[in-house]
């Protein structure tokens, strides 16, 4: 047991997965030599080689693509885009191609590969290093979308990520990349994909959050346990698909639902979580479900980011409005 | 022409004062009037010094990531002083002091550095496009500029850039050839600064120069010592020219250095020895022109303390406003985002609007 950080946890996963799979790859800009602008892979060149982890020139549709391509034929590709907003050139390759390859080729071809990438804000970063795009991905059938909000489980998932059978997008908040560490065990497990974490038990709302939300939501339950309203939090942890038990069961014992998400509102996952707990837990419902999430605009540079992010005290009042409906 | 004679594919690379600030040929020094020449070089020096300074600024965490131009100042302000008050500038990130140069003013490149979209937001008669952070979409950009200008007969030119890193991505190998095919005024520059964050040049193409990629697109390419001004200048002008008489685009290689980092938040000393930034160092631009415009009386030790100084005193009277700027309206991250607000959007403003009152911040 080692106490570290998730970027840190990131890098185990990698190399552990290397070390035990040859034919997994890691690529990427500046993943190579210099270990990654955010050091995630650091350590991985020097120890593997430059055969398996490597610098790729500056091109997305080159490295989604050719992850494909290597899928397809007897690799195990872990590829890097440097931050979320630079997958756009690549994603012709992933919603065109990736996606699809089994379903067309009738499981003839596959695509086990994972795509990394940092995402989210509240890192005063520059233009386009600050967007939540789940919903992109989540959006499009074949894809798994994964996002790990410890650093237990983003080595668990990120694991389970390697060896899945199918693509995954395993998008990595990078604002909590060195917030917190935690005890990780140093020997291989996993962390399922597609199963929802109850992180806290309780009775009065159940609050589902993922990547930096999760420890926002928690920060507000501080407040709220002293105003004695229990939240039942839930790390929701695989975007897509959704664990439609963990969450149904909780809203029909706690009867109120709050989803808070970075990402932009329209059209989002808070509305999918939203769709599918009327469908599900109607009868139990003692408020509306709701979500909390950032507002339908771009996200604003340094000077008015505070007003997109959401803090614990927005959390707070949110729930506390519904435990009062 | 500059551009038939130094031919990249038989590495001819043109330059025009040498590292050591002398002429290397006569006959190729461009006409340029003095007032241009000064305003070029005190545009170099505010360049340098507000970029100085905008790296000791967020090292004292007042400013937030920094994209610095150490080096590239010849690069920059030589391309930039070609072009008509008429043309457009189309900039990657890495061109602070061409955008200085065309009339951006300091305040407001700092402000978009701080963190405030009003940064990008130039007066109206400032033909500059805002900062191009995707890599390689800015060259799509500027053709579709240069073809507006085509179809309604403007006779405008287009500037645009991007860096040794950036002709790996596929939107530049997608403009070049929109370029050529449509024969747009458009003057594409490549900053060969020698890496692209970690990775060196010579890992990001086999070519052998950058400039020789636009043989295969059908346009002509010329490779400049891109920290000799003059060359920098005159082939930029033959290019600006070509393009203003309909004669299509060009693409031109700059050779320089990024002597810093590649933003702050970048060690260069994991990937490349301090060596090399040495030998970079003797080569930079400045240097080099102030010799050549010293040596033909345009400028003395005693003028440059002078403008160092009122530099240094504007570049830290413009930082204290933007310091004092405050923040940005909360109506201000709302009301850009369409023409008219929509009904969905008018409900978050104002649930959010009622929430800050209700609790009282
Ligand atoms: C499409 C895209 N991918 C990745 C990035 C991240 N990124 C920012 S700058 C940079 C390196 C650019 O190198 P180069 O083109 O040589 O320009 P320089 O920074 O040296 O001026 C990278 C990879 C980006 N901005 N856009
Ligand atoms: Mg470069």
């Amino acid at each position: 047991m080692a106490t570290i950080s998730l970027i840190q946890a990131v890098n185990q996963a990698l190399e552990q997965q290397m070390e035990k799979d040859p034919t997994v790859v890691v690529f990427g800009e500046d993943v190579g030599f210099e270990g990654g602008v955010f050091r995630a892979t650091a350590g991985l060149q020097k120890k593997f080689g430059e055969m398996r982890c490597f610098d790729t020139p500056i091109a997305e549709a080159g490295i989604i693509g050719a992850a494909l391509g290597m899928a397809i034929n007897g690799l195990k590709p872990v590829a890097e885009i440097q931050f979320s907003g630079f997958m756009l050139p690549g994603y012709n390759q992933i919603v065109a191609h990736i996606a699809r390859m089994r379903n067309r080729s009738r499981g003839r071809y596959t695509a086990p590969l994972v795509i990394r990438m940092p995402y989210g804000g509240g890192i005063r970063a520059l233009e386009h290093h600050s967007e939540s795009q789940e919903t992109l991905f989540a959006h499009i059938p074949g894809l798994k979308v994964v996002i790990p909000s410890t650093p237990y489980d983003a080595k668990g998932l990120l694991t389970a990520a390697i060896q899945d059978p199918d693509p995954v997008i395993f998008m990595e908040p990078k604002r909590i990349y060195r917030a917190f560490k935690q005890e990780v065990p140093d020997e291989e497990y996993i962390v399922p994909i597609g199963k929802a974490k109850i992180v806290n038990n309780g009775t009065d709302i159940t609050v589902v959050a993922w990547g930096a939300m999760v420890r926002e939501v928690q920060k507000a339950m501080k407040t709220l346990e002293g105003e004695g309203i229990s939240v039942e939090l839930i790390d929701l942890r695989t975007i897509s698909p959704i664990d439609q038990e963990t969450i149904v069961e909780s809203v029909k014992k706690t009867g109120r639902f709050l989803v808070v998400h970075e990402a932009v509102r329209a059209f989002g996952p808070g509305a999918e979580l939203i769709a599918m707990i009327n469908k599900h837990a109607f009868l139990s419902l003692e408020a509306p479900p709701t979500r909390l999430t950032g507002f339908d605009i771009i996200v604003p540079l340094d000077k008015g980011e505070h007003h997109y992010i959401i803090d614990p005290k927005r959390i707070a009042y949110e729930v506390k409005k519904l435990i009062q409906y | 022409m500059l551009i038939k004679k130094f031919d990249p594919l038989k590495k001819k690379m043109l330059q025009i004062i040498d590292v050591y600030g002398n002429i290397v040929d006569e006959s190729l020094v461009p006409k340029i009037d003095d007032e241009t020449l000064l305003k070029m070089y005190k545009t170099m020096l505010l360049g340098r010094i507000a970029d100085t300074k905008a790296v000791q600024f967020q090292r004292q965490g007042r400013m937030l990531t920094f994209v610095v131009n150490k080096g590239q100042e010849a690069s920059q302000v030589g391309t930039a002083a070609a072009l008509e008050k008429k043309d457009w500038l189309v900039p990657a990130f890495r061109e602070f002091s061409a955008l200085l140069y065309r009339g951006a003013p300091l305040e407001q490149l700092y402000l978009y550095w701080y963190g405030n979209e009003l940064g990008s937001k130039y007066a109206e008669d400032v033909k500059i496009l805002p900062i191009n952070v995707p890599i390689g979409s800015q060259f799509n950009h500027a053709n579709g500029i240069g073809m507006a200008s085509n179809i309604l007969n403007k006779n405008e030119v287009v500037l645009t850039y991007i860096g040794d890193g950036g002709t790996s991505h596929g939107e530049f190998h997608e403009g070049l050839n929109f370029a050529a095919v449509f024969n747009t005024p458009v003057v594409f520059i490549i900053q060969n600064n020698h890496y692209a964050i970690s990775v060196p040049r010579n890992k990001q193409t086999k070519s052998e120069t950058l400039a020789q990629k636009a043989i295969a697109y059908g346009m002509p390419g010329i490779q400049v010592d891109g920290n000799d001004i003059l060359a920098v200048y005159a082939a930029t002008k033959e290019a600006v020219d070509r393009a203003r008489n309909g004669e299509g685009p060009t693409l031109i290689e700059l050779v320089t250095y990024r002597l810093g980092p590649h933003t702050t938040s970048d060690d260069p000393t994991i990937y490349r020895e301090n060596k090399e930034v040495e030998e970079w160092e003797k080569k930079e631009p400045l240097i080099r022109f102030k010799k050549y415009l010293v040596d033909i009386g345009l400028w003395s030790e005693e003028q440059e303390g002078k403008e160092i100084e009122e530099i240094t005193n504007y570049v830290n009277e413009t930082f204290k406003k933007v310091e004092n700027s405050g923040l940005v309206p909360l109506e201000d991250i709302f009301k850009y985002q369409y023409a008219e607000m929509p009904p969905h959007l008018v409900e978050q403003y104002e649930e959010y609007k009622q929430y800050l009152e209700e609790v009282n911040e």
